[in-house]
């Protein structure tokens, strides 16, 4: 796969944070203090009730396969050699789903409900966009891992 | 649940749309949009003197109808750029139903015009006008590269596959039946037939949608014109009320979808019946929006003509073409007579040619009630209008 080309995503003011720890590769979700449910995409409100203060807490990196289409012809320039490739909608385990790629893997092997885990592809500008692979046996690396170092073994 | 002060409160009296076997029109898209106008109201018996209501959802600038008015030299005494994609004119419809039932405008129009294929062919590439802002779209989807719209609608078909068993092969008989119809539509861009096998083997695009699953991008416009249910039958032709209408928006990037396999069409269809006071069984002849063969599934299933997760063997059937129990698309739809990108217009249309019995080869015998359902966005915003002749008012 080429990797110097990705789209790169503009920041929001809600997002900065998430992008500001994929710089470390910590995978981050926002959680409201008022209700405690998560949300995705970043916000900066609780679009379950509003509320405005929020935290960011490490999450686990882990989730199943939603669903999954694979591209035969590239969406845009920038994905130009890469096809064909995965987007699939990830669940992740604190009950969020986000669009990303899965990689590391034939893209028409994915298949909906397979357990993944998160990988970084760093982008230009430092920062890592999130993707996913399909996981490996529990008890390997994809165990829960404690806050703090649950996505950093995933270079 | 609804109350029905809206039903049968106004009727469409006047129709109008633009669309060639090549897939291209002369003009721009103003030029065309005051043809759609002109056509759909001289259709009516009525003049742009008349018009006191405008909707329109589309614009090169920031205010759509503020800017259409001015082109037109009309000052309207209701407005709305509503803006839900494809599904804008089904929402038109309602808003406007409203409007004149409430006395805010006696007469309106609603218009579409997009001229992409001519657009393409000068080296503009669909709405290359258009870059790409600091959208939460950009920032949370764009970098893995699904191509849109079809990639949203592929992910949709994925997961119906894996939850309801629903196969390719099922799905094909969408675009074969749109053909079967379309091959009755001299304007249609698509008219040779085809076969399950042909669907089956044209080059995969997103799986597991492939390329005859996918609605052309062709130019093309409309315009539809109401007015109230009293004054619509001092008009030239017979008029076709408005029974029902609904609306449901539930997301606006394929990744906020709450479920892939249910649409809002679940809320706006039940809306639009109970408003009615009919079911799925009254309907005579439907036109939903086909921007894809899983977008007919997932509609039948939403608006109740088949159980949930059944919508596969539902179309396998073959129940939606020529001499079917549930005649879909006339005009072969989307997939095969045009799609300029906001099909909803084309919808009403050929739903009011029908229940005026102006469908000609493909004329539905009988039909009294029919249904026009829009889609814009990605699964987005649903809106249904059921509308019916004199008799059913």
């Amino acid at each position: 796969m080429k990797e110097a080309t990705r789209f790169e995503p503009p920041e929001s003011v809600a997002g900065a944070p998430f992008w500001a720890a994929t710089r470390d590769r910590r995978f981050v979700l926002p959680w409201c203090v008022a209700c405690g449910r998560p949300h995705w995409f970043p916000r900066d409100l609780c679009p379950h009730c509003l509320a405005t203060e929020l935290e960011w807490r490490e999450a686990s990196g882990r989730g199943r396969v939603y669903s999954v289409s694979v591209m035969a012809k590239a969406a845009n320039p920038a994905m130009a050699g890469r096809e064909p490739y995965a987007v699939a909608l990830v669940d992740l385990a604190e009950g969020v789903r986000m669009m990303t790629n899965v990689v590391g893997i034939a893209p028409d092997e994915v298949t909906v409900g397979a357990p993944v885990t998160v990988t970084w592809e760093r982008l230009g500008d430092g920062r890592h966009l999130p993707l996913f692979r399909p996981s490996t046996a529990p008890g390997t690396m994809d165990s829960p891992a404690p806050p703090g170092a649950s996505s950093r073994s995933n270079a | 649940m609804p109350d029905r002060t809206l039903r049968g409160q106004a009727a469409i009296v006047g129709v109008a749309d633009a669309a060639s076997a090549d897939g291209t029109l002369a003009g721009t898209v103003r030029r065309l949009q005051g043809q759609m106008i002109a056509e759909a109201l001289d259709d009516a018996g009525l003049a742009l003197g008349d018009v006191d209501g405008l909707f329109v959802n589309d614009s090169p600038g920031w205010a759509p109808s503020l800017e259409l008015a001015e082109y037109l030299g009309i000052a309207p005494r209701c407005t709305d750029s509503t803006q839900t994609g494809g599904s804008s004119f089904e929402v038109h419809v309602e808003h406007a139903a409203a409007a004149i039932a409430a006395g805010l405008c006696d007469v309106a129009v609603t218009v579409y015009a997009a001229t992409p294929r001519s657009d393409r062919a000068r080296g503009g590439g669909y709405r290359s006008g258009q870059t790409v802002g600091a959208t939460a779209t950009a920032e949370w989807e764009l970098p893995y590269g699904l191509r849109m719209p079809l990639g949203a609608y592929a992910l949709a078909a994925a997961r119906h596959m894996h939850a309801f068993g629903t196969t390719s092969e099922q799905l094909a008989r969408v675009a074969v039946d749109a053909r079967r119809w379309a091959a009755m539509n001299p304007r249609a861009r698509l008219r040779e037939p085809i076969t399950v096998d042909d669907v089956l083997a044209s080059p995969l695009q997103a799986s597991p949608l492939r390329t005859l699953d996918c609605c052309l991008v062709t130019d093309g416009a409309g315009a539809v014109v109401l007015t109230s249910a009293d004054r619509a039958r001092d008009l030239r032709r017979p008029p076709v009320f408005v029974l029902g209408a609904g609306t449901c928006h539930t997301h606006a990037m394929i990744s906020q979808m709450p479920d892939l396999t249910v649409t809002g069409a679940t809320v706006s269809g039940a809306q639009a019946f109970a408003m009615a006071g009919l079911g799925p069984t009254d309907v005579d002849v439907v036109q939903l929006y086909d921007s894809f063969t899983i977008t007919v599934a997932l509609l039948l299933e939403d608006l109740g003509f088949c159980p949930k997760g059944e919508g596969g063997p539902f179309v396998a059937e073959g129940v939606l073409g020529p001499g079917g129990s549930l005649p879909a698309n006339t005009t072969g739809g989307g997939l095969a007579y045009t799609h300029p990108g906001q099909f909803g217009i084309f919808l009403l249309v050929e739903a009011v040619r029908q229940l005026r019995g102006e469908g000609g080869d493909r004329q539905v015998e009988g039909a009294e009630v029919a249904l026009a359902h829009g889609s814009g966005g990605v699964l987005s915003a649903m809106a249904t209008v059921v509308l019916g002749t004199e008799a059913t008012r």
